[in-house]
């Protein structure tokens, strides 16, 4: 497995596909971090916690923040780099030759998973230092230790989310032929994730449990709890719960129903301890996990006893 | 006679409803150099893949080595280099990285690896190549990367699948040239083809496959004969002035079944090879022997039979 690893990570990091996406990346991160002077002072005052995580979640009035960016780039990456994993070996006619030789199956696409994985960790890391430290020049304030924590597991869960939209570019590799098939329908999902899902779980949400301007707090609390689970069926919802949570501690809650009633009432003036936005986030971060299982696992069950034939 | 180093018992593939492999029986020894020859869809390729664990079978076993190539794919594996048809390579890699990442997927050692790819590289003609990308080469280079692919892991056996297919007949000899010099070395050769001279040039003993099944299957000699006068010699022997008279000599030579003669021209029908005895014959009668040969029943028409049915 090692040998495939190391090839794919050569492959990947001497591709123009990298360079691209690398690129595209770099200059969200720059976007982000121009907004970010622009509209810090304006959001800092003198009593504000987490100076330095203000860097990643300032957004400017009708320009996004810095997480925005990373959310819609990690799923873009992650397919970019999975989505002809399997696919193109078979069409190159190497795949007959890789699988004659002495290794697993399951180890080729272990390999490239781990080099995608690989790939994916030094982009992500390397965007969020080049953030931190430009950042870091301009606000003048060092980060303390527990935004620098903040700020690592919040790297680990953008990989971990990255790496369920690589597992499932590599499930649609292994079971279309060609890729720009593939592609495609991991395009498809995401977008379908990302752009109507929060629509059709309005929309569901308002039919089950309807809302208007004189609706009680009941009804309300209704709708939103109904709309925030539906939506946690989605990865990106998932996803953007958790870092909101590990970045703006203040927030305080994931869960809709407790923000609705906290806008409400007023409360969260306290943010969130370390430990307890951890916890918050742990059942989100396990179901990305468990969804990147299960491509995994419906790859390798497909791949396995699949008759590999030169076409 | 060596051990079989490929057994199959009733070895059958089916695809939903097609039988492309039909209770096949094959065995093939060790050192053996085995011409696989079927026409098109003939099941081939299909066969090779059950060799080696890249497809299941529907029915029959397998041993490759000694070894289930389902159960134990790692080790059928490790002893057999497969040359897929159109093979394909990294496209962006040179012909030297290819090589060495079987290579490593072969866990050689790298020092030892570079010696023999640059060695082999020699071997097919790819020295001045071998740091070219193989983008850049033709097929019949990419046929030949292809045979040195397969001996980087040093194997037991080869299977090759149509190698020379789509290829000019320049690069057909040099293939197979390699091919005829790595069974030499004593490497057990699977050599699918459906081009029958080529197989005949090779190989000293062939299996037909016709829509799944073995119609045929011995040395080539023998199957000519089976195919053409029912197991028995046709030979030719030409004299400088034909009498009659000769055609009575060479009837009594013990074995002859029949002669007939067509100018200076005998043809004759034996139970085994009687040239030695059929050409003191005529000498004896006092006529001059000109020339005399066996007829070499090709395979051709047997094969052609097959391949129209097919
Ligand atoms: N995956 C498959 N599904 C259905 N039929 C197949 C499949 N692969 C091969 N076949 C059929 O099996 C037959 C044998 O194919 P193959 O072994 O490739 O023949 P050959 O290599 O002798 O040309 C062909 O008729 C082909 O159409
Ligand atoms: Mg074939």
């Amino acid at each position: 497995m090692y040998a495939v690893f190391r090839k794919e990570l050569a492959d990947h990091i001497s591709s123009m596909r990298f360079i691209i996406l690398f690129l595209l990346v770099f200059l969200s991160a720059m976007f982000a971090i121009y907004i970010a002077i622009q509209t810090i002072r304006s959001v800092v005052g003198p009593t504000t916690e987490f100076i330095f995580l203000k860097l990643f979640t300032t957004s400017g009035e009708n320009l996004p923040s810095f997480l925005f960016f990373l959310s819609l780039f990690i799923p873009i990456v992650g397919i970019a780099l999975g989505f002809d994993a399997v696919n193109s070996e078979r069409s190159s006619g190497n795949l007959s030759r890789l699988m004659s030789q002495p290794i697993y199956r399951d180890s080729v696409i272990n390999g490239k998973f781990i080099a995608g994985l690989t790939v994916l960790g030094i982009m992500i890391l390397g965007v969020v230092l080049i953030v931190a430290g430009l950042g870091l020049r301009i606000v003048g304030v060092p980060p303390n230790g527990e935004e620098v924590v903040r700020v690592l597991a919040f790297v680990a869960v953008s990989i971990v989310y990255g790496g369920f939209w690589m597992a499932l570019a590599v499930l649609f590799s292994v079971f279309f032929k060609r890729t720009a098939t593939s592609m495609l329908a991991s395009l498809a999902v995401w977008i379908f994730f990302f752009f109507f899902l929060t629509v059709i779980v309005g929309a569901v949400a308002n039919a089950v449990a309807p809302v208007d301007a004189n609706s009680s707090i009941e009804m309300i609390v209704r709708n939103a709890t109904l709309e925030g689970s539906l939506a946690r069926i989605s990865p990106c919802t998932l996803y953007g719960e958790a870092i909101v949570a590990l970045l703006t501690p203040e927030v305080g809650s994931v869960n809709p129903t407790l923000l609705v009633l906290s806008s409400y009432s007023g409360r969260m003036a306290n943010p969130l301890p370390l430990m307890d936005s951890l916890l918050l986030i742990w059942p989100q971060v396990v179901t990305i996990i468990a969804l990147c299982a299960i491509c995994f696992g419906t790859s390798y069950i497909r791949f396995m006893r699949e008759e590999v034939r030169s076409i | 006679m060596g051990q079989p180093v490929v057994e199959t018992t009733d070895l059958t593939k089916v695809y939903d409803g097609f039988t492309a492999v039909d209770k096949l029986n094959l065995r093939i020894d060790e050192g053996e150099m085995f011409g696989f020859l079927g026409a098109n869809g003939a099941g081939k390729t299909t066969t090779l893949l059950m060799l080696l664990g890249l497809t299941e079978p529907t029915s029959g076993s397998v041993r490759v080595g000694g070894k289930d190539p389902t159960r134990e794919p790692i080790e059928v594996k490790r002893l057999v280099g497969y040359l897929p048809e159109r093979v394909g390579f990294y496209e962006d890699m040179t012909a030297r990285q290819n090589l060495f990442y079987t290579a490593e997927l072969n866990r050689i050692r790298r020092a030892e690896a570079d010696e023999r790819i640059a060695s082999l590289l020699g071997t097919v003609g790819l020295s001045e190549v071998a740091d070219h990308p193989v983008n850049t080469f033709s097929r019949g280079m990419k046929q030949r990367l292809g045979i040195a692919d397969i001996w980087v892991k040093e194997p037991k056996l080869a299977f090759l699948d149509e190698p020379t297919t789509g290829i000019d007949p320049n690069g057909v000899d040099d293939i197979l040239k390699l091919i005829s010099d790595m069974g030499k070395k004593g490497i057990t050769i699977i050599f699918c083809s459906h081009l029958l001279p080529q197989v005949q040039k090779l190989c000293s003993r062939v299996g037909i496959l016709a829509k799944g099944q073995l119609v045929a299957d011995g040395a080539i000699d023998r199957l000519g004969r089976d195919a053409a006068g029912a197991g028995r010699y046709r030979m030719e022997a030409e004299v400088d002035a034909a009498q009659p008279a000769i055609v009575d000599v060479i009837r009594r030579v013990e074995g002859v079944r029949d002669v007939e003669m067509t100018g200076n021209v005998l043809g004759i029908t034996a139970d085994k090879d009687l040239r030695g005895q059929i050409s003191r014959a005529i000498i004896d009668s006092g006529a001059l022997l000109v020339g005399m040969r066996v007829e070499e029943y090709s395979l051709e028409r047997i094969y052609k039979r097959y391949s129209k049915e097919a």
